[in-house]
């Protein structure tokens, strides 16, 4: 392996050339984490509390809100809720990555895709953290419920983070590479988290919107919420993240698996699909560009 | 320290370094267009000028293996951009630059010091940036502490070192491999002189080794010490290259008449002004005499 490794030789400037630096993502990564809770009185508890904490206050809201009666509930929006963070907490960080490391890119040479992709490596450790809020919730609800909701289906969700990651990666390549050149990204991508966050059905669920579909049609009005779904479901590549990460999670603890919530290989291949093709675009704008950001930061 | 494009280092070469022919340019417009609003109105404007400034023009310049460089200049000159060109920092506008071996630059000592981290972490990330591995790092630990003369602060952060603590960490993390090709850019005039000293004898003993060295300083007297060649630049372009001796001496009586010549400029100015005083007196006296007339 290591003599692989050994005659393999990247080009300079090509994103491959970062498995050469591989000890400093180890170390760029396990600084982020150290730096995160050093100082702080319960450390990384708070990876696992923080999701937790605002798991409930959320559950308590949509529950009176909506009142879907959605079984097992908190599981449902918990597990929205971590996927959507990761992949939004981890683009946020990459995208002022290369700025933040203006000095040092100044005065050495490091491939710059590694302080994007560090970003990206160290919120996805934290992402594995927070799970333990998940498995705390369902250890509750399997007393609650008189059965043990955990099998060997929840390995599954190795699917979904692989996916998301190499999708954030992509996303965060490019935005990282724009952000040098317009400082103005930050503010643009903060706006379009808050309508991401809405259509990606973390607390309310994409049934809804079939059943106003089904209530429109009745009612011999346009079904426009039946083209709504139709753009959560195919064009938001998060929500098909967010399905089947449920799907390996939540759907294996309920009696009743509602049609919306099963995952078929269209899913799998869509989502891999858009990582592929967001990961092909943002590498190819950062290598095209990074040659120039010295000039910019 | 292994650099993925830099070919192995090979007999078959007579350089070890080839500057050709290179210049960097860079965008010298007065206001940076860091927002989308801008640039949309500079573009309907038709402002979005380059007004470009040559930090180098066609330098070229060919080290051989075990040679000492000095490169010298007056501030702007364009020394740091070479530098920066060689160890692959910046990359030239035209021109190329062919490195054959391994390069440890020391152009900015601890440039990748974390202040939160503390020291033993910093040596681990410090060691990364400048791409070892971990193993590597491990090995050297030691050495890298000893030489460093950190021993007692080893687990408390960067942010409570003085300057020169932190400088003696990057130079130890720096100069742990022995590399091909040694970058130096005046970061020894930090530090103690006892410090300062045991740098000169690493880097001597580096030289000793087989090691090429290219070195930026204004101190005449240490370039002539160190090296044995030197090139000469004055706003981005090749002034004189050749034997250090030679253009050191030159570099000073230039530098000397540059002085004389400010002198001169300053004394005048100074000559004015007293002039000016004088006549300013002269009048309140007379202004004086006249009232009390």
């Amino acid at each position: 392996m290591s003599s692989i490794l050994q005659k393999f030789k990247p080009k300079e400037g090509s994103f491959w050339e970062t498995f050469k630096y591989k000890d400093l993502l180890y170390q760029l990564v396990s600084r982020d984490i150290k730096l995160k809770y050093r100082r702080s009185f319960l450390g990384y508890v708070w990876s696992v509390l923080n999701p937790l904490l605002i798991m409930m206050i959320m559950a308590v809201v949509f529950s009176f809100l909506f009142q879907r009666n959605l079984a097992l509930f908190p599981i449902y929006l918990l597990a929205g809720r971590t996927m959507f963070e990761f992949v939004n907490n981890s683009v946020g960080k990459a995208l002022g990555a290369i700025t933040d490391n203006a000095t040092l890119l100044k005065k050495t040479y490091v491939p710059k895709y590694m302080f994007p992709l560090s970003k990206v490596t160290s919120t996805m450790v934290d992402f594995v953290f927070s799970l333990g809020a998940l498995v705390i919730v369902m250890v509750v609800f399997s007393f609650t419920q008189g059965k043990v909701l955990f099998s060997f289906w929840n390995l599954g969700i190795i699917i979904p983070i692989i996916q998301a990651y190499i999708f954030a990666l992509g996303l965060g390549f490019f935005l990282a590479q724009l952000h040098v050149f317009f400082r103005d990204i930050r503010y643009i991508y903060n706006a379009f988290v808050t309508m991401w966050l809405y259509c990606s059905a973390i607390f309310y669920d994409i049934g809804m919107f079939y059943e106003k579909a089904d209530r429109q049609i009745a009612e011999g009005s346009l079904p426009y919420a039946k083209y709504l779904a139709f753009v959560v479901e195919n064009l938001n590549p998060l929500y098909i993240y967010i399905k089947q990460f449920r799907y390996f999670v939540w759907v294996p603890g309920i009696d009743n698996v509602p049609y919306w919530a099963a995952v078929n290989q269209w899913d799998f291949i869509l989502g891999t699909i858009y990582a592929l093709v967001m990961f092909a675009i943002g590498t190819y704008f950062f290598k095209r560009s990074q040659d120039k950001f010295i000039l910019y930061i | 320290m292994e650099n993925s494009n830099s070919q192995p280092l090979d007999a078959g070469f007579e350089y070890i370094i080839d500057v050709e022919d290179v210049t960097v340019r860079f965008n010298k417009s007065t206001e940076k267009i860091n927002d989308l609003k801008e640039y949309f109105v500079k573009l309907v404007k038709h402002q979005l000028m380059f007004q470009e400034f040559l930090a180098l023009q066609n330098v070229s310049l060919h080290i051989k293996k075990g040679e000492a460089w000095a490169i010298i200049g007056t501030n702007g000159s364009g020394k740091s951009t070479l530098l920066k060109v060689i160890s692959k920092i910046l990359k030239p506008y035209k021109g190329s630059v062919t490195v054959r071996g391994t390069v440890a630059s020391l152009i900015e000592l601890g440039a990748g010091i974390d202040p939160k981290l503390t020291a033993r972490e910093n040596i681990y990330l410090n060691g990364c940036i400048l791409g070892y591995d971990k193993k590597f790092i491990d090995s050297k630990f030691d050495e890298i502490v000893e030489f460093s003369e950190l021993e007692d602060f080893l687990d408390s952060p960067v942010q409570n070192f003085s300057s020169g603590m932190k400088s003696r960490l990057g130079f130890s993390v720096a100069t742990i491999v022995q590399p091909d090709i040694l970058i130096v850019d005046e970061v020894l005039s930090v530090g103690d002189v006892l410090f300062r000293k045991k740098c000169m004898n690493k880097m001597n003993e580096m030289l000793s080794m087989g090691t090429t060295l290219l070195f930026v300083s204004h101190n005449m007297q240490q370039v002539r010490a160190m090296c044995n060649k030197a090139i000469w630049l004055n706003h981005g372009k090749v002034l004189k290259i050749g034997d250090a001796e030679g253009i050191c001496d030159e570099y000073e009586t230039n530098i000397e008449a540059i002085k004389a010549e400010e002198r001169k400029k300053r004394a005048q100015a100074e000559k004015a002004l007293n002039d000016q005083a004088e006549s300013i007196r002269k009048k309140r006296e007379q202004m004086n005499a006249a009232n009390k007339q």
